[in-house]
């Protein structure tokens, strides 16, 4: 086990880990945010997306001592239920989920998106959320809410 | 009343029908019977078993339908605050909990809003009447005189009392008799609203909203090690060696289940990893042939035939013309994005131990049942209590992860254990949409018109869940030294249907006969998965009737229409085909088409008709669906958003099921493990949609929750028809089977 301090969602946590553990786990497990998801533990689905420097990474593959390096943002780190971020905003305005697994991934893809790209296109959005899977199938109302989130960003 | 109504639907046909099951429940035959409730309440009584009301001004409604994403939650709420006159912010839903709400069985069939929603609403409407009595006792003024406004009673003169105020003094601790009249629809403010779910803005912002968020004080992390096929059995394995790992806790060993506990999370996965490796299973090729060998197979296993309908006319026209086609499906997953999880604590020591479940089952009744069958020990030593897990689409490992948590918590004293399948923990072992064979047949007179039809069909069980029998359904209990098993299920029965659901025709026909061969013995693992057998049948007959209308060379429309009296029927496939741009007579062009397919849920849910519109590339064999439209009847709708919400979702993932997915084995275990060995539709395949409502406020509430499943696979099948002329009888279209076809 070693020592970590990581960056996450703007404030600096301890924690002891092995260095190969998967970052999902320390996320959720000692520091407690639900936002990132298991899904597959392969980097396959997308719901345990997270950014590191502003860049998506899969928290489930990607080991806490090659994170500890960088910037983290959850999904917790966006905004909170009295002060939404307009992306959590437009989810929840477009109704953009069924059960909702796979949706903190997705935002936090779109987040990447939206930083790098301001106002993407219906064919970029969906480019760049393809790597995620949505097993309810609300697509069309992800889509929405991401271009709902672009037009108040912008 | 659904049975008189289903028994109407059916008369309505005409001829000499014999169904197979009973119109009446048992209990109507006795004398004794209590009157008939509406909804839930007809098994669960008593009305303070639905709702709460409270001197701080809330409202607490308990149903035993669970949230699973579907919304449930929300449209309750909004029938309670309509029936009671309180706002919708007073009101608490509270879900499956086996130590708090009514026993409604499973969240499955697309019932949640038929029973619990009936249920609610007269409940809500009989303690209302209550209250209002009350007050006008209090208040020495006539009921009729009263006036209710977010639980204010208001009275001639300025007389008010509360619901808060008299909450103490009106017992609603007795017998429903739903005598209360619901209010019409024309004096709803929440019903037929879109109010935005209450479950979603958890959801986005990392608050606690999952079985996967519980975190309790010193809980263990917990992961099962599954054998590596269905038939395999655990000869030896290292457990000393697992138990020396870092952060190992317990290691539990019974038969060939096998399961670890450790303090952190990666460590249990660790662990599960040396377990793995250590592990030597005794393997035997226990499964069937894989492949289309598969569906030779399940039809000659020579598994006897059940009639389930059948109607014959003396007096019909004669055939000019047979048609015969047999369609097929393959074994599907329900796939969910989160693996089956569950957190299992037991409490007390010796005798007294109890056992407390936080799970995602569909039904925490029956799951506390066969859990207590599974560990020996009584039902009223288990609370289970549901929380919600990723979307499930039907019995998926929930109730498994269940059992499984139990048992390796039995072993930690006292401390909680969160045990999380992983991903191919879930799509091994997940019972599966069972694999069919549909036979269709049928014949035209000299106009071209139905005159016999029939549906034969082979398939394993689809409702394999807990709660049917002594034993246990769960599937650790299979695995144990001391195998705890299960009685053969039975097949749900008509006029819903299980392997059968949807293999009645709505076309009218004089003779007409419909057979099932129910396939018990199943090498892998069957249960509920969206629609039971409603998707395959559904695919099948409305393929078929697309291949009698060309044979008698009619426009699909048309001809479906030419065959239906009913008139919410004809609506809503009028309403599909004008909002879909049908043209009778079109032709495809070689790779684009436009398919059309009808079906109504159960044949008793909701009535969905739909247009699907495709691109194929004959080169590639890949297809695409483009747009889809549908429209749907819900009778009465509660909240509209929520309908478009669930038929948008069934559209794509049906389209899923029917262009992409199959679950592949061979002779001994099953090759599906992960997401790349069983793609699904991702965001650059999903199709445009529009749903077409149509509102019947005056009629009842319709399950629309699986509606679309079933007719999106034949509007696809019958779309690639119109494209390409080839008739594509063999789930999934996948991209080398669609080049094969067109070579």
């Amino acid at each position: 086990m070693a020592k970590f301090t990581l960056r996450v969602n703007g404030e600096s946590r301890s924690v002891t880990a092995e260095p190969d553990a998967a970052l999902l786990y320390v996320l959720r497990n000692d520091l407690e945010l639900n936002g990132p998801k298991f899904g597959c533990g392969l980097a396959q689905c997308g719901a345990c997306t997270v950014l590191v420097d502003g860049k998506p990474v899969r928290s489930c593959v990607t080991p806490v001592s090659a994170a500890a390096k960088g910037r983290i943002s959850t999904i917790e780190g966006l905004g909170t239920a009295e002060k939404l971020h307009p992306l959590q905003k437009a989810f929840i305005e477009e109704q953009a989920c069924q059960c909702g697994f796979c949706g903190s991934g997705m935002v936090m893809e779109a987040k990447a998106l939206l930083e790098r790209k301001p106002k993407p296109s219906e064919r970029e959005i969906k480019q760049a959320l393809n790597g995620h899977l949505c097993r309810c199938a609300s697509h069309n109302r992800i889509v929405r809410a991401v271009q709902r989130a672009a037009k108040e960003l912008s | 009343m659904k049975t008189s109504l289903s028994r109407r639907a059916f008369l309505q046909t005409g001829g000499a029908l014999v169904i197979g099951f009973t119109l009446l429940p048992e209990a109507a035959w006795s004398q004794a019977a209590p009157a008939s409730l509406p909804g839930s309440l007809n098994r669960n009584r008593m009305l303070n078993g639905w709702l709460r009301i409270d001197p701080n001004g809330t409202v607490t409604i308990f149903s035993g339908k669970i949230e699973l994403g579907q919304g449930i939650g929300t449209a309750l709420a909004q029938i309670a605050a309509d029936e009671l006159d309180v706002e919708m912010k007073r009101i608490e839903v509270i879900h499956g909990d086996t130590a708090l709400t009514p026993n409604e069985g499973q969240t499955a069939g697309s019932q949640s809003v038929q029973d619990s929603g009936t249920a609610v609403r007269f409940a809500c409407a009989e303690a209302r009447e209550m209250l209002l009595s009350a007050a006008a006792a209090k208040l020495a003024v006539s009921a009729a005189d009263l006036r209710v406004s977010d639980g204010t009673i208001a009275g001639p003169g300025g007389a008010t009392a509360s619901y808060w105020e008299l909450a103490g003094q009106v017992d609603l601790k007795r017998e429903a008799t739903a005598q209360a009249k619901p209010k019409p629809a024309s004096e709803h403010k929440w019903v037929g609203k879109s109010i935005s779910r209450r479950d979603i803005p958890k959801k986005f912002t990392g608050g606690a909203a999952y079985v996967q968020d519980i975190r309790l004080p010193g809980m263990l992390f917990g992961r099962v090690v599954r054998p590596p096929s269905p038939g395999a059995q655990l000869a030896s394995v290292d457990e000393a060696a697992a138990r020396r790992m870092p952060g190992v806790v317990a290691v539990v060993r019974d038969g060939s289940f096998l399961a670890v506990a450790a303090a952190r999370e990666e460590q249990a996965i660790k662990a599960r990893e040396a377990l793995k490796k250590s592990a030597v299973w005794k393997e035997s090729a226990t499964l069937p042939p894989s492949g289309d060998a598969l569906y030779d197979h399940m039809v000659n296993l020579g598994v006897p035939a059940q009639t389930m309908a059948e109607k014959t006319s003396a007096t019909a026209a004669s055939a000019a013309r047979t048609l015969e086609a047999r369609y097929t499906r393959p074994y599907q997953a329900h796939g969910s994005i989160g693996p089956s999880c569950a957190v299992a604590v037991w409490e007390g020591s010796g005798d007294g131990r109890k056992l407390h479940v936080w799970t995602h089952s569909q039904g925490v009744y029956p799951l506390r049942g066969d859990l207590a069958n599974a560990l020996g020990i009584e039902p009223a030593a288990v609370r289970c209590t549901h929380a919600e897990g990723a979307g499930c689409y039907g019995h998926n490992g929930a109730d498994d992860v269940a059992l499984d948590a139990a048992l390796l918590a039995r072993a930690t004293s006292g401390r909680p254990v969160k045990l999380q399948w992983m991903r191919d923990d879930e799509f091994m072992w997940e019972p599966y949409g069972s694999a069919m064979v549909m036979k269709l047949g049928g014949a035209l007179d000299a106009q071209g018109n139905i005159v016999s039809w029939s549906h034969e069909l082979w398939s394993h069980p689809h409702s394999t869940r807990p709660g049917q029998s002594k034993g246990s359904h769960t599937l650790a209990a299979r695995h144990l030294g001391k195998p705890v098993t299960a009685d053969p299920v039975r097949d749900v029965p008509l006029p819903a249907g299980g392997a059968d659901r949807n293999a009645i025709p709505p076309y009218e026909t004089p003779n007409l006969k419909v057979v099932k061969h129910l396939i018990l013995d199943s090498p892998l693992r069957t249960s509920a998965l969206r629609t039971l057998g409603g998707y395959a049948n559904v695919f099948a007959a409305e393929s078929f009737v697309d291949e009698l209308a060309a044979a008698a060379g009619a426009d699909p429309v048309e001809f479906r229409l030419r065959h239906i009296k009913d008139p919410r029927v004809r609506a809503v496939i009028e309403a599909a085909a004008q909002r879909g741009g049908w043209s009778p007579g079109a032709k495809g062009d070689g790779s684009r088409g436009r398919g059309f397919a009808y079906s109504r849920y159960k044949n008793l849910g909701c009535y969905v008709a739909l247009v699907a519109d495709v691109t194929v590339d004959r080169k590639s064999g890949r297809v695409r669906v483009t747009r889809a439209v549908a429209a749907v009847d819900a009778g009465q709708i509660v909240n509209p958003d929520g309908i478009v919400n669930q038929i948008e979702g069934g559209i794509i993932q049906s389209a899923s099921w029917t262009l992409k997915e199959e679950v592949k084995f061979d002779a001994t275990r099953v090759k599906t493990r992960s997401w790349a060995d069983y793609p699904i539709v991702r965001f650059d395949e999903v199709p445009e949609i529009e749903v077409v409502l149509l509102n019947r406020p005056e009629e009842r509430f319709l399950g629309v929750g699986e509606g679309a499943q079933g007719p999106a696979a034949a509007a696809i099948a019958n779309a690639i028809a119109h494209a390409t002329g080839k008739r594509l009888r063999a789930l999934p279209f996948t991209r080398a089977r669609v080049k094969t076809a067109l070579a």
